[in-house]
């Protein structure tokens, strides 16, 4: 069953096609990344899903609706719902705890609720860390506890831009496993990489070149335990 | 999360502390400024009511108003003297209700005196300008050697002031008037008669118009009937007194008040001056700090704050943090202004009267209302600008 859907998607700035007739699926509870160059439009991809901007052209259908046509206020609601947000640069609220940052996302959405927020930094390994600043938190750990903030709503996708970009491989794995877990779970994720390493880790990758599908590849290895190091193993389903 | 702005401001103390000056500044401008404006507005009234007389007549050598004037503006003491003869020609001349004598005499900063003051000697039965003010603190009849004291003379009711010698109960203490009335002694006018026989006694040259102390005033106080005319009842006092100076009160108000005006005018203007470049500032401060501080509100906004959420939580913050700054501007000011009333009135040279409780509180709670909004409006600006950018095209940059 289709969570997401682009048809024909289309986003223009003057003469530049950031995306050109972009047509992409993800069932619910496929895990799914992005792959691609710089420029190559998976920012501006990333960003139409997100609910944070609208294609010039094409229809974005999301759990049915089409949110090319939403107001900015809709889409605000629709973000808040239905979408966990994860940024390569974490974007956690300065002046908040760990515990406070997870428990924003709970107050816009229905109530802030401090026990369940704490269960939340507790699946991401940070309990004991929930009363820290983001200043006195690691780079690895401020992005944990953004995959908290992330989930804390039960989202129905997640939505990592670049997760793992600024972390050390060790506090990258430590998100991947998270993602793992969430997808065995159920919820679906869309991940935006340059790295193959963590596109390797999703059941599918898109890469897009100059802003349309180069390819899609599917992972033959997904679900099976890594033994030592990465041997990329992707069947190539298609091409564009 | 409502106490997000609390929060904000408490974890970014450098920050806070430093709009909050700002606001500080201004609400210290506006209450510092407009409670010497309004003092000495006070002033003037309380001065306008203690002089109570249309026409008051000195001595000629009494420096025409001058030294009269400064006696009443800033407490200087000082004695002169006519012959009480200019009582009864006053009284004769048509269009005087009333003319009361008062006699002045002033106190040594020497052994036979407690403390250097002008006292003041007033007639009971013809006085309309002291009397009703005394009665507002001391109901009865003045006694032989009984005296009021103004509000800053440092003797309390039942304790003894000597002067010239003599011992002289305290009765009353008078309320404040912002005036130099206020550094004064008031008795009846056997009292100082007593009081002026003792400084004799001491060698203190008095310039006594004859041998007697009872044919001698200092000032005579004069009120016109209505429907004459004060100018020529003036003329007329001129004319039919010896060695004496009639001058007309509103004269003598009419400088106070212009001095006032030029003053009032001036603190205006520097409150404005104040307010235009502090609102300046803070609008720039608001910008950069709402523009350093976008990414922050981005996260917020895709966590599902609404837009007006976003404006609410900036204004709720800059009110905050301005009425905050508000209240320590007015605690400043009131810290400068109360306790240094006294030096303000000697700078200024003018009647300065603190205004009551109630009106202080009114201005005080004025000033920190406007500091929040001046506080509020510079950052609304920043605020709806930055409620308008996308938060993806916020989180984009530098990604």
């Amino acid at each position: 069953m289709s969570l997401l859907e682009l048809k024909n998607v289309s986003k223009i700035y003057g003469d530049l096609k950031a995306l050109d007739s972009v047509n992409i699926h993800v069932d619910q509870g496929e895990w799914v990344a992005i792959m691609g160059p710089s420029g190559s439009g998976k920012s501006t991809m990333m960003n139409i899903i997100g609910c944070m901007d609208k294609p010039t052209i094409g229809e974005v259908l999301l759990d049915g609706v089409d949110i090319s046509k939403e107001s900015s206020k809709k889409l605000t609601d629709i973000r808040r719902d239905k979408i966990g947000l994860i940024f390569q640069q974490f974007h956690m609220v300065n002046y908040l705890t760990a515990v406070e940052n997870v428990m924003v996302s709970q107050y816009y959405h229905s109530m802030p609720d401090e026990e369940e927020a704490l269960e939340a930094l507790g699946r991401v390994g940070l309990r004991e860390r929930a009363r820290h600043l983001p200043s006195q938190l690691s780079g690895g750990e401020q992005q944990r506890v953004c995959v908290a903030r992330a989930l804390i709503n039960h989202p129905e996708l997640i939505l990592a831009d670049e997760p793992t970009g600024n972390l050390d491989e060790a506090n990258e794995n430590i998100v991947l496993d998270l993602f793992a877990q969430l997808h065995k779970e159920g919820t679906t994720l869309i991940v935006v990489t340059h790295d193959p390493e963590v596109a390797e880790a999703a059941q599918r990758t898109i890469v897009l070149e100059h802003g349309r599908v180069a390819r899609e590849i599917i992972n033959e290895n997904f679900g099976k335990k890594k033994q030592g190091p990465h041997v990329p193993c992707f069947r190539i389903s298609g091409r564009r | 999360m409502k106490s997000l702005p609390v929060k904000n401001l408490i974890r970014k103390p450098g920050r806070t502390a430093a709009l909050m000056l700002l606001t500080a500044f201004l609400a210290l401008a506006v209450f510092g400024g407009s409670l010497v404006v309004l003092s000495l507005r006070q002033g003037l009234n309380s001065l306008e009511a203690r002089l109570g007389a249309d026409i008051i007549v000195v001595p000629s050598e009494a420096q025409s108003k001058v030294s009269f004037q400064n006696m009443f503006l800033q407490g200087t003491t000082g004695a002169f003297y006519m012959d009480a003869e200019n009582l009864k020609r006053v009284r004769e001349i048509e269009g005087v209700e009333k003319a009361a004598p008062q006699i002045f005499l002033a106190s040594l900063k020497a052994d036979c005196c407690s403390v250097k003051i002008q006292v003041i000697g007033f007639d009971p039965q013809a006085d309309f300008t002291v009397q009703p003010w005394i009665a507002q603190s001391y109901a009865r009849e003045l006694g032989e050697m009984d005296v009021v004291v103004g509000c800053k003379v440092e003797a309390g009711v039942g304790e003894i002031l000597r002067i010239y010698d003599q011992r002289c109960k305290v009765v009353g203490r008078l309320a404040a008037t912002g005036t130099g009335l206020d550094t004064a002694v008031y008795c009846n006018l056997d009292t100082i008669r007593l009081l002026l026989q003792a400084a004799e006694e001491k060698g203190v040259s008095h310039k006594v118009t004859s041998d007697s102390a009872a044919d001698q005033v200092s000032a005579i106080y004069v009120k016109v009937k209505v429907g004459y005319d004060v100018g020529r009842v003036n003329t007329a006092i001129q004319g039919h007194t010896r060695k004496a100076s009639a001058v007309r009160t509103r004269s003598m108000i009419t400088d106070v008040s212009d001095s006032l005006a030029g003053i009032s005018r001036t603190v205006t203007g520097l409150i404005g001056a104040v307010w235009v470049l502090a609102f300046l500032i803070l609008l720039i401060a608001f910008a950069m700090i709402i523009r350093e501080r976008r990414r922050e509100f981005a996260v917020l906004r895709l966590a599902g704050m609404s837009r007006r959420m976003l404006s609410g939580l900036i204004l709720r913050e800059t009110a905050l943090c301005s009425l905050l700054g508000g209240v320590l501007g007015v605690c400043a000011a009131a810290l400068l202004a109360f306790p240094f009333a006294t030096l303000i009135e000697t700078a200024l040279g003018l009647p300065y009267l603190t205004p009551d409780l109630r009106t202080v509180a009114l201005l005080a709670a004025a000033a920190v209302a406007a500091a929040g909004i001046v506080g509020s409006l510079a950052s609304a600006g920043a605020a709806w600008r930055l409620s308008r950018v996308d938060p993806g095209t916020i989180l984009r940059e530098g990604a």
